[in-house]
C-alpha cells in the first residue's frame, strides 16, 4: 500500500514537469509530435531508473562511509554522463531497434536536469534503494505522462491562429500554465 | 565586439531567460518571491564567472574530446563552493532554493556559456561574458519573481503593499502561476521588440 501512494504521489500529485520544475528543456523542446515524445518518455524512464541506483549504491558505499557527500554533486553528474554513453554504447551493440528508437534522445538526457534532480532527492528523503528506485521510474513515469499530453496539445495548437507576440515560446509556457493548474486537481489525492 | 556590448548583451539582446530560453527549471522553480530569484541569479552568476574564467584559461590544455566532461566538473567544482558556502551564510535561503542549487550543474546557460564563449575567447572577455550573462538571468529571475510575488503575495522584496488583512492571488506563487507568469513576460518583450528587428 505504502508503495502504490508513493507511486501515485510521484506521477500525479507531485508531476516532476508541472509541479516540481525539473526536465522543463526537454519538456519545452522535443514536445512538438507525440511520436518524439514517446520516444523521449521511454529513453527518460530507462536512464533514471539506472541512474538512480547507481547513484544510490555510490552514495551508499562510497561517500557516506568516506565521508566525502559533499562530492555529491560531481560524482553524480559524472557518474550520469558516463551511464549515459554507456548505455548508447551498449545499445548500439546489443539492440540496434532499441537504439534506433531510443539513440537520438540519449544525449539529451545528460543535460536533463530531472536525472540529477531525482537522484539528488531520493537522498534527500531517506529513501531505501526499493523506494529509490520505484520512485524513480515513477517520478520517469510523471515525465513522460506530462511531455505525452503536452505534445498532444500542441499539435492541436499548431492548426490553431495565436495571436503574433504569442507565437512559438509563450503559448507553450501558458498551455503548460493551464495543464499544471489541471494537474492541481491531483493534490489531496494523497495525503 | 568590445567590451561593453559584449557585458550588455546578457542583460536584453541575447538575455538567457527571454531570448534563448535557457534554464528555465530553476527560473521557474524559484521565482516565487523577487529575494529567491535574486539570489538564485547571483549564485549562478559566481558559478558563470568563475567556471567561465579557469575554463579559458585551461582550455588549450584540455584535449577536445573529453572537453565537455572537463567542463563539468569545473562547473561542479564551483556549484559545490556555493552550495556549501550558502548553507553556512545565509541558511534560509538555502533551505528556500533548495535542490536548485546543486541542480545549477546541469543549467544549459552556464555549459553553453563555457562551450560557446569560454572555450573560444581570452579570459578577459570570458569573464566579462560571464558577468554580463549571469546578470542578464538574475535581471530575469527578478523581475519574474517581482511580478509573481506583487500578484502573489501582494507584496515586494517581502514589504507588504495590500492591506495587512488581504490575501494576493495565490495562484501565482504556486507552480502554474510561474508558467503563466514567464509566458506572457516573453511574449510582452517579443511583442516590443519585434518591431526594432523588421
Amino acid at each position: 500500500m505504502e508503495y502504490i501512494l508513493l507511486i501515485i504521489s510521484a506521477i500525479l500529485v507531485n508531476n516532476i514537469v508541472l509541479t516540481q520544475f525539473l526536465g522543463i528543456c526537454p519538456f519545452l523542446g522535443v514536445s512538438t509530435r507525440i511520436s518524439t515524445s514517446l520516444g523521449m518518455g521511454a529513453a527518460v524512464i530507462f536512464v533514471m531508473a539506472l541512474a538512480t541506483l547507481v547513484t544510490f549504491l555510490i552514495n551508499q558505499y562510497i561517500l557516506v562511509p568516506l565521508n566525502i557527500a559533499f562530492l555529491q554533486t560531481i560524482s553524480y553528474i559524472l557518474v550520469i554522463a558516463a551511464l549515459v554513453q554507456m548505455v548508447e554504447i551498449i545499445l548500439k551493440k546489443v539492440s540496434p531497434p532499441l537504439y534506433q528508437a531510443l539513440g537520438l534522445y540519449l544525449p539529451l538526457i545528460t543535460t536533463n536536469c530531472a536525472v540529477l534532480g531525482v537522484a539528488i532527492m531520493v537522498i534527500k528523503r531517506n529513501f531505501n534503494l526499493v523506494e529509490s528506485v520505484l520512485f524513480a521510474i515513477s517520478m520517469a513515469i510523471g515525465f513522460s505522462l506530462a511531455l505525452v499530453i503536452f505534445a498532444s496539445i500542441r499539435e492541436q495548437l499548431e492548426i490553431n491562429d495565436v495571436p503574433k507576440g504569442m507565437k512559438g515560446v509563450p503559448i507553450a509556457l501558458i498551455t503548460a500554465g493551464l495543464l499544471s493548474l489541471a494537474f492541481m486537481g491531483f493534490a489531496g489525492l494523497v495525503k | 565586439m568590445n567590451q561593453k556590448s559584449n557585458f550588455l548583451k546578457g542583460f536584453i539582446r541575447e538575455n538567457p531567460v527571454f531570448v534563448l530560453v535557457l534554464g528555465m527549471c530553476p527560473t521557474l522553480g524559484v521565482s516565487s518571491s523577487a529575494i529567491n530569484g535574486l539570489g538564485m541569479g547571483l549564485a549562478t552568476t559566481f558559478v558563470l564567472l568563475m567556471s567561465n574564467l579557469i575554463i579559458s584559461l585551461i582550455k588549450n590544455f584540455i584535449p577536445d574530446k573529453v572537453r565537455i566532461p572537463a567542463f563539468i566538473v569545473v562547473i561542479a567544482t564551483f556549484v559545490t563552493i556555493v552550495d556549501l558556502v550558502m548553507a553556512a551564510y545565509a541558511p534560509g535561503l538555502h533551505a528556500q532554493l533548495g535542490i536548485f542549487i546543486p541542480l545549477i550543474v546541469v543549467n544549459c546557460i552556464v555549459l553553453g556559456r563555457a562551450e560557446a564563449f569560454a572555450s573560444r575567447n581570452n579570459a578577459l572577455s570570458s569573464v566579462i561574458d560571464g558577468f554580463g550573462m549571469g546578470l542578464g538571468f538574475a535581471f530575469a529571475l527578478t523581475l519574474l519573481g517581482s511580478v509573481r510575488e506583487m500578484l502573489g503575495s501582494g507584496s515586494i522584496f517581502g514589504m507588504k503593499f495590500i492591506p495587512a488583512n488581504a490575501d494576493g492571488i495565490l495562484i501565482f506563487i504556486l507552480a502554474p502561476g510561474a508558467f503563466i507568469t514567464l509566458g506572457f513576460l516573453i511574449a510582452i518583450i517579443n511583442q516590443l521588440s519585434k518591431p526594432a528587428k523588421s
